[in-house]
Order: structure tokens, then C-alpha cells, then sequence
């Protein structure tokens, strides 16, 4: 198996699951530089529940991008646990994303050709150590629904399927990018009770991007993320229900 | 450039593979299409030119000798024209340093002329001078063959007597366009040749002074085309040489050459029907896949255009436009190729037939109907795609489509689901979702495999004509063709020969067969019973043993006579005594090369009520003494020829080899263009409908291989599934080429060898793997960043 190597030159406290030193990332858009992160300095703790607050082009997608092994940084390093994630071959990153990471999109991204159970097993099938699928949509409240292809559910049901879908292989982390963007705030709300419920049952680091303020109160922690820099981390000292949020 | 022009540009360049592969298939329907009817007409327009310009006689007749105060009878015939009288005579001929048996036909030439009619094409040095009885023109395929020249000499036995021949002259006749010796198989430059001499010392040697012994003659203007006038003509002479020795009269359509450039003809339009509809239905069913898909792609694009104003009209002529350029594109370098290919072809067949010249004739309609055929299929194929997108409200054109609906497939019904990983499952449900689409993929793959099996079965089939023939059937080393009919002694002679093994004597009558109101000029050949060189085979390749009585037709030539075994045949003698006669049918004998009848040489003779007599011996012999024997049979006065088969069949091998390797060349060229074409456009479509798809699931852990393998499994599915089904088409098509080819001269065996179905499938293998090649790169690029953030 393909394991990403070993950052020695940077040990972690055992409890960071992400060490984020100095990143910039410059895209060359034409003959035009965008400056997308502008040296971004962060941890994300083992079992923390992080909302990574922005308005369009503040550079959170980018960050999520490259925690998530799909874009690398143009400059700063990227630890995960004790791997570089800079230093990644494509191949490497591949496998990271297969065994390490969940991933919860703003459009879902189902499969339309296989049902709610089979989009799950797609991933169970190539994990190391999943849960059985069924168990998976039973903790986002479908348990019901299994034999439904994506074109018989609703946007709710289509994006509890993709958590299921994300934590059913055990995950180390779960990174979701506007997961309720597409939904209206009552169903955004029972997304939210779902991904609340996989972190405390589970205990799987959670990274949330959105550029909606309101859901910030349900996070361990609030980063907001401004031209490429972090401008300023909340620390909420009592986090509130998913129910008790609007927006 | 108008903004909307732009785009058009721009789009077709970022398509411009995609439009490659569709123009491919564009140029190679054009291509063949002008490829084949280019050659068509350039053959029948160089045929008949040819033909016109140095009066090919209309009317043939051969006879044993008449005097010349005939010709005035013969003139007097209503609807005759010009008439001009020969001598003809079938000769041995010797090539220094070449051993094999050649024979010719040698024909006179009245003095300084071309001939009245069936004028000689003078391609290189001189008539002969009129009395010279050495100097001789020769037909310019055995002079290539043979690598001779002017003032070289060739020999040739003339009634017997050995003589010197100076070549003067190289020449070719319109009555020799298909050079074949008499009772040959094929065209044999190096065995055969036809040869010019003047008049009179030919007469001389052959007791003609004063008399001919062929006759040609042309019919007055506007009687050509009324066949009831030809016949009547033909009816007329063969009753006037009746009394001469006359051995039946022939209309120009029956004349060899002519109708074997018929029979060519005939099958070249029966390949520029067939192909060129298979190519443009496989282009059409590609262009309108490409462009829905292009036109859905494009929805928001339309939507945004109308609500900027631009009518309905304007948006569907956009796309219009666009199918226009790419097909015009294939148009135009399918017109090259076409004209490219069809000058190789006409080319080919100049060499292969001895035309003085090719006329090479490209009909502007030709062109046109290319062009007009490939842009309304094109238009047809779009139209539909394109109106349903421009007839869009621009509000429900700006939504996104809804997910695409998918279900459980026969096959997981069945139960075999837990057998199926769940990308194979994405592959079934996408294969069912669209059974038309699937259906006709598969369906292009499969006409792809099918035309390239078409190249290859030509050359099976002539390997089993050949085998049938000559391993089974005829399986002398030799025949020895009498001058006139010789006694049954006649065969010790030749068994006395050192290193005969075998002697099989033959008596071969022309004569008119006839049934009810059908009836067909053949030979009667009378067989030794019980023969081991000369077998008639039935259907089941089982010995047909002839009884005492009666007679054994050719299958093909029973059926034409519409005759059953137990019918009573008649069989009007064309020489000799001339008598008619009715005898029962007795079977019917499995033959691929022409048509005849088959009796007991004694009941032959009998019939003709003359003693046992022989025109002929079949002979089998000792390799290492066959130079021996053919140069004592030569010296034999009364050996008239020797064909021998292995190195005839030889030499036709050599010779088709070529073009064997041009059709082939050009069939793996358009099967492999359709099949690319198919493939390639199907996995790009496919690439792009499941881009996003795809990219979700790059971005969930899957490596490029088992992405690959959901969208590569498609194609290979339909790809394993078309090569069956290819082999079926291409059976049935090379079955209906077979069966338009039949005629009274051949008919063609439908044999399909292994290594046909193995090529055609390897080649269709190929054609998918390099288009999985490039689709594999394209997977390289699939845009993980931009899935996570867009809509479908």
C-alpha cells in the first residue's frame, strides 16, 4: 500500500491531526497572478469540529483543496500527522484520499447510475476498514431509503447519502465544502444534526467551509479566512445545537 | 467575424479531435463512394471509347473454312454493317529461356492495317510488312511478361512446322482486353499471348487461301440496340455457315474479354452501392450523437444567446454551421482520397485488363451527390438535436438538468448482483440506460469489422476455387490439346513417353444445350469412366460415377436451364455432322468455374455417331521429366497446345497479389477509420457526460486505472459484443457479394478462413485500443477542484 512519507523534520503534538506552516498558494490565471493564500499558519485538533468562515475569494476553498489532497501549495508545508502532504506524489495523495479523508461536496456528487446504498459501498469496497453501508445511512437517518437512486431523493436525502457515503470508511477526517449551500435552511439544519452526530459519535475531525455566519456557532472552533489570510480564530466557549441555528 | 462566428471557431478548434474522428469517417464514405464510381465510369467510359475507336465488332463467328466469295452472302444479312474476314489458329509458341508451355492466338492482318475491325492498339514499332511470314505483332501483356522487345524473335509451331517470329510490333485489341487462354482459369501473361501476322503466309500455313476461318462484323447503326435484330443476325450467319464448319456465332456480349470486363464491372457496382452506405449511416449515427451531446453541453450557452435576443433561427443556424464545417471538412479530403483511390484502382485495372489507356472520368454529379448525400445526412442527423435546443424557454435552458435516471439492470435482476462490483454495475445501468445508443455503437463497431473481413475473403474463396478445380477435380499435370479429332491410338503414344505416369483421353464438342425455351452454348465433354485425372463432384465433394447414358450438367448451368436430373436435354451439335439429339439429365456436378456438360466419352461418340476419337489427353507425370515431355509434345504435329495448371495458378497468384494488397490495404483503412471514428467519438461523449462523475470519484480515493475501467469497461463491452456481430455482418455481406458475383463464367465460394475473422477483429481491437490510449491521457486532466464547486 501507498503511505505518504514521513515528515521527521516536523514532529507534531500527537493531538494535531493538520499542522498548516506558511502556505501560499499563486495561481497563474492567463498573463494574471492570483494570490489565493497569502502564507497561511494553522492546526486542526484530533476530534475538533472547525468552521472555516469566508466570504467568496477569501482563499477557503483553496485551503479545504489542499487539506484535502487535491491541490498542493506553491509555497509552506502541509503535515498530516507525521506525513507531508507537499511532498506527495500523485499517487500518494491518491491513496490519502482513499484511506485518510471523507469528503462532502456542495452539489453532493452521487453517482446517478447506483442507489444510496451502492454510492456508499463504491467507497466501502476499496477502504480498509469501513462500516457496512447500511450502518452508515442508518446514522444519517436513511436507513430506509437504501435501494433509492439519487434521482428519487430529494437534495437533503442526496447529501445525508454523500456523509454517508464520506464517514462510512472510518475517515481520519471528514472536509465538507459548503455542504448546505444547495439546501434550504430546514433541511440544511438535518445535514447539520447529521455531520454534529458523526463528530461526537465518532470523533472524526471535522473541517466545514461556508461562507454562512450562522452555522459558525455550531463549531468548536471558527476560523475566518479574508484575501488569502486567516484574519481572525474564534473559540466557542458554548456551541450551539444545529436546531437552534438560523439563517 | 460576427461575435457568434467566433465562438464557432473557437468551439470546433477545442473539439477539433472529436471533429477529426467524425471527418474521418466523413472522407472515408466520401472517398470510396468517388473511389468506386469514379472507376465505374472511367472503365466503361475508356471501354467503350475504346471499343468506338477501333471498331469492335459486334457479331463473332468461327468455322472450320469457308472461301472469301462468302463474305458477299454474309454482307447481305439485313442490319449488317462491315464485315471482315480471318484466319485465326490456336498455336504453340516457345520463349528462349522460358520452359514452360506457352500457347497464343494467332490472327491475320489484312496488309497494312490495323484491321477493319477489332483494330489493334499499336503501342510500340510497326505493322508487319503484308507478305512477310516472320514478322509478327505481339500483345504487349506477354511482351512485359516475358521482358521482350522489338527485333527480338519468338517461335511458335504453325500447323506443325517450327518457325522464327520477329517481333515488329507491341499491340493491344479490344477483343483481347481479358487475355485468357482457352479452358485457363485466369489471365496468364507468361503462358499465353495473342499474335499479328499478315494474311497471307498465315493462309498459306493453314490451307486458306481464298477462304477464312473466323468472321466478325459489326451491326448497322441503330440496330445494335435491338437485341431481336443482333439474334435474327446471329440466327442468319450461323445458317449460313452451317455448311462451312461453322462452330455457333456469339454476340459481342457473350465475346470472353468483353464479358469477363462485364462481370468486373457488375461486381464494382454492387461494392459502390454497399460500402458507401454503410459508411455514411455509421457517420450520420456519429454526427448526431456528437452533436446532442455538443448542443445539451451547451444549454446555459443557448439559453443566454436567446435571452440576449438572438432568434431561434439564429441559434439553430449556429449549430447548423458547425456540422456544416466539420462535414465539409471530410467532404473535401474525402474527394481527394476518392479521386486518389479511384486513380490507383482504374489504374489497376488498366494493367490488369490490357487497356491501351485510362480515361479517368470524374462525373461532377459524382461530386456533387457526395457532397449533397454527406451534408443532408449530417443536417438530418443535427436537425433534431439542434431544434429541441433552440425551441428551449431561456429559463428552463439556464436550469441545470435533473440527475439522470437510472435503474437495476436485467442482468442484477436476474441475480447476479452480488457478483458485480459497484463500478460494474455503473457500467451495465449505463449501457441499459441508453439501449439505442448502446445498441448503435455496438452496431457501428460491428459494420466496421464487417467490411474489413470483405478484403479477406476474396483470397479464400480463389484458394478454394483453386483447390476444388484442380486438387479435387481436374487433377492433371498437363493436358494435350489435339489439332483435330485423333483415334484412341493417339493416347499410347503419349502414355509411351517417358515419365507419363497417366493418360486420360477427352473429347470436347461445342454445342447448343437447350431446355424448353432456354438454352446455353457449352462444350460437351466426353470423360473416361472411372478416370482418376478428370472427376465430377457433387454438392458433399463425394465422385459422381456417369452412367452409361445421359448427361451430367454443371449445377449453375441446370439451374439456369431451370432442368432436373430425369429431364430430357437437347443437345444441338455445333460441329461436324451437326446433329441434334435428346438425352436424359443424370445429375448435376459442383463446378466454380464455368459451365458444361459431362458424358461418357463413348456415349459422346456415339452420339456424334463417329468412331472413338479423342481431342484431347489429360496428363499426369513424373515431376522431374515434365521439361521433357512438353518439348516432345511440342514436336508433335498434332499437339495443337499444353496448358499446365500449378504454374498458371502460379503466376495468377503473383499477379492478384498486388491488388489483393490494395483492397485489403483500403478495406483495413476504411474498417479501421469507422472503427476509431465509433470508438473514439463514443468515449470522448462518454468522457464528457461523465466528467463530473468521474472526477467525485477521483477525488473519493479511486486511482485513474479503476476510473479508467468504468468508462473504458463501456466501450470494451461494446467492442466484445460488436466482434461477434461484426463477423455475422461481415459473413452476410461478403454472402451477398458472393452471390452478385455468380455468374455463367465463375461463381465465387463463400470461404471465410480463421485468419479473416482473426485480422478483421485484431484490427478492430487495435482501433479501440489506440482511441483507449488517448481517452486514458484525457483522464490525466479530469479537474477534481472544479467538481467539488459546480452544478451538473
Amino acid at each position: 500500500m501507498i503511505e505518504l512519507q514521513k515528515a521527521t523534520d516536523h514532529p507534531l503534538d500527537e493531538n494535531v491531526v493538520f499542522h498548516v506552516h506558511g502556505v501560499t498558494k499563486i495561481y497563474q490565471m492567463g498573463e494574471v497572478q492570483v494570490r489565493a493564500l497569502r502564507g497561511i499558519d494553522l492546526d486542526l485538533y484530533k476530534g475538533e469540529f472547525t468552521v472555516l468562515l469566508g466570504a467568496s475569494g477569501s482563499g477557503k476553498s483553496t485551503l479545504l483543496n489542499i487539506l484535502g489532497g487535491l491541490d498542493s501549495p506553491t509555497e509552506g508545508h502541509v503535515i498530516y500527522g507525521d506525513r507531508d502532504l507537499t511532498r506527495a506524489s500523485e499517487k500518494e495523495l491518491t491513496a490519502y484520499r482513499r484511506y485518510h479523508v471523507g469528503f462532502v461536496f456542495q452539489f453532493y456528487n452521487l453517482i446517478p447510475s447506483l442507489t444510496a446504498l451502492e454510492n456508499i459501498a463504491v467507497v466501502t469496497e476499496i477502504a480498509q476498514s469501513p462500516m457496512q453501508p447500511e450502518e452508515a445511512l442508518r446514522m444519517v437517518d436513511l436507513g430506509d431509503r437504501l435501494h433509492h437512486f439519487p434521482a428519487q431523493l430529494s437534495g437533503g436525502e442526496q447529501q445525508r447519502v454523500a456523509i454517508a457515503r464520506a464517514i462510512a470508511k472510518n475517515p481520519d477526517v471528514l472536509l465538507c465544502d459548503e455542504p448546505t449551500g444547495a439546501l434550504d435552511s430546514k433541511t440544511g439544519i438535518v445535514v447539520l444534526q447529521a455531520l454534529q452526530r458523526v463528530n461526537q459519535e465518532l470523533g472524526t475531525t471535522t473541517a466545514v467551509i461556508t461562507h454562512n455566519a450562522g452555522i459558525a456557532q455550531m463549531a468548536d472552533r471558527v476560523i475566518h479566512l479574508a484575501d488569502g489570510r486567516i484574519s481572525q480564530v474564534d473559540v466557542n466557549e458554548t456551541k450551539l445545537a444545529p436546531s437552534q441555528l438560523s439563517w | 467575424m460576427k461575435a457568434l462566428d467566433k465562438k464557432l471557431w473557437r468551439e470546433l478548434w477545442d473539439m477539433r479531435m472529436q471533429a477529426l474522428a467524425i471527418a474521418m469517417v466523413i472522407v472515408s464514405g466520401v472517398g470510396i463512394f468517388i473511389m468506386s464510381l469514379s472507376t465505374l465510369d472511367s472503365l466503361y467510359e475508356t471501354r467503350e471509347t475504346y471499343y468506338r475507336d477501333h471498331h469492335f465488332a459486334h457479331v463473332f463467328a468461327s468455322l472450320k473454312r469457308a472461301p472469301l466469295s462468302l463474305v458477299k452472302r454474309i454482307e447481305e444479312i439485313p442490319g449488317v454493317d462491315k464485315v471482315e474476314t480471318r484466319v485465326v489458329a490456336y498455336v504453340n509458341l516457345d520463349v528462349e529461356g522460358f520452359d514452360d508451355p506457352v500457347s497464343g492466338h494467332i490472327l491475320s492482318l489484312p496488309d497494312n492495317s490495323r484491321g477493319l475491325l477489332n483494330q489493334i492498339y499499336l503501342r510500340e514499332g510497326r505493322l508487319p510488312e503484308p507478305g512477310r511470314d516472320n514478322e509478327i505483332v505481339l500483345s504487349e501483356e506477354f511482351v512485359q511478361a516475358h521482358k521482350l522487345q522489338p527485333s527480338d524473335t519468338i517461335s511458335a509451331t504453325i500447323n506443325g512446322r517450327r518457325k522464327a517470329l520477329t517481333i515488329v510490333g507491341v499491340a493491344l485489341s479490344p477483343e483481347y482486353i481479358y487475355q485468357i487462354a482457352p479452358g485457363a482459369m485466369f489471365p496468364d501473361p507468361l503462358r499465353y499471348g495473342v499474335l499479328w501476322i499478315a494474311r497471307q503466309p498465315l493462309a498459306t500455313a493453314y490451307d486458306m487461301e481464298g477462304a477464312f476461318n473466323n468472321v466478325t462484323l459489326t451491326l448497322s447503326r441503330g440496330t445494335n440496340e435491338q437485341t431481336i435484330n443482333e439474334q435474327d443476325v446471329i440466327d442468319r450467319l450461323d445458317d449460313i455457315l452451317k455448311d462451312y464448319g461453322g462452330i455457333g456465332t456469339i454476340a459481342r456480349k457473350d465475346q470472353f474479354s468483353n464479358r469477363f470486363l462485364t462481370e468486373e464491372l457488375k461486381q464494382q457496382r454492387t461494392i459502390a452501392t454497399i460500402f458507401p452506405v454503410i459508411f455514411f449511416g455509421v457517420a450520420a449515427f456519429l454526427l448526431n450523437v456528437v452533436i446532442s451531446r455538443l448542443i445539451r453541453l451547451q444549454r446555459e450557452e443557448v439559453a443566454t444567446l436567446k435571452a440576449f435576443g438572438y432568434s431561434d433561427l439564429a441559434v439553430g443556424m449556429h449549430f447548423i454551421k458547425l456540422v456544416l464545417l466539420i462535414v465539409s471538412l471530410g467532404v473535401i479530403i474525402g474527394i481527394g482520397a476518392g479521386i486518389w483511390m479511384g486513380k490507383g484502382m482504374s489504374n489497376i485495372y488498366m494493367v490488369m485488363y490490357s487497356l491501351p489507356y485510362m480515361i479517368y472520368v470524374l462525373k461532377p454529379q459524382v461530386i456533387i451527390a457526395a457532397a449533397l448525400i454527406s451534408m443532408a445526412v449530417a443536417v438530418m442527423g443535427t436537425l433534431y438535436a439542434v431544434y429541441s435546443a433552440a425551441r428551449l424557454p431561456p429559463a428552463q435552458a439556464m436550469q441545470p438538468e435533473l440527475p439522470a435516471k437510472y435503474h437495476t439492470t436485467l442482468a442484477e435482476r436476474m441475480g447476479l448482483k452480488r457478483w458485480l462490483s459497484q463500478p460494474t454495475r455503473m457500467i451495465l445501468r449505463h449501457v441499459e440506460r441508453r439501449p439505442l445508443k448502446s445498441l448503435m455503437t455496438t452496431l457501428g463497431i460491428a459494420m466496421a469489422c464487417g467490411i474489413i473481413m470483405v478484403s479477406g475473403f476474396q483470397e479464400g474463396s480463389i484458394n478454394y476455387m483453386v483447390e476444388m478445380q484442380y486438387g479435387l477435380s481436374q487433377r492433371e499435370d498437363m493436358i494435350a490439346i489435339y489439332t483435330e479429332p485423333t483415334s484412341k491410338r493417339s493416347l499410347y503414344s503419349l502414355q509411351s513417353l517417358q515419365g507419363v505416369e497417366h493418360a486420360e483421353g477427352f473429347r470436347i464438342v461445342p454445342a447448343k444445350l437447350q431446355f424448353e425455351h432456354r438454352f446455353y452454348r457449352a462444350a460437351v465433354n466426353g470423360i473416361q469412366p472411372g478416370g482418376s485425372l478428370m472427376r465430377l463432384l457433387d454438392t458433399d465433394l463425394n465422385i459422381i460415377e456417369l452412367p452409361k447414358e445421359g448427361v451430367v450438367l454443371t449445377d449453375y448451368l441446370a439451374e439456369m436451364l431451370h432442368i432436373k436430373t430425369g429431364d430430357m436435354l437437347t443437345i444441338e451439335v455445333l460441329e461436324g455432322q451437326r446433329v441434334t439429339v435428346q438425352v436424359p439429365v443424370v445429375g448435376t456436378a459442383k463446378q466454380y468455374l464455368g459451365m458444361n456438360a459431362y458424358m461418357r466419352i463413348e456415349a459422346l461418340n456415339a452420339l456424334l455417331k463417329e468412331g472413338y476419337a479423342l481431342t484431347g489427353a489429360l496428363l499426369s507425370v513424373d515431376d522431374i521429366y515434365q521439361r521433357d515431355i512438353y518439348a516432345e509434345l511440342k514436336e508433335m504435329p498434332r499437339v495443337a497446345g499444353v496448358v499446365e495448371h500449378d504454374s498458371s495458378i502460379q503466376s495468377f497468384y503473383d499477379t492478384i497479389a498486388e491488388t489483393i494488397l490494395f483492397f485489403t490495404f483500403i478495406s483495413t483503412l476504411l474498417g479501421s477509420s469507422i472503427a476509431f471514428g465509433v470508438i473514439y467519438n463514443s468515449m470522448r461523449i462518454a468522457l464528457s457526460e461523465r466528467n463530473r462523475e468521474l472526477a467525485s470519484l477521483r477525488v473519493l480515493g479511486f486511482e485513474r486505472s479503476e476510473v479508467a475501467y468504468i468508462l473504458l469497461g463501456e466501450q470494451a463491452l461494446f467492442t466484445l459484443i460488436a466482434i461477434p456481430l461484426g463477423f455475422l455482418i461481415g459473413y452476410g455481406l461478403c454472402a451477398y457479394m458472393a452471390f452478385q458475383f455468380d455468374s455463367d463464367l465463375y461463381r465465387v465460394p463463400l470461404v471465410l478462413g480463421m485468419n479473416v475473422y482473426a485480422f478483421s477483429a485484431l484490427v478492430v481491437l487495435l482501433s479501440s485500443i489506440v482511441s483507449a490510449i488517448m481517452i486514458w491521457r484525457n483522464l490525466a486532466h479530469l479537474d477534481m477542484v472544479a467538481v467539488l464547486k459546480s452544478k451538473e
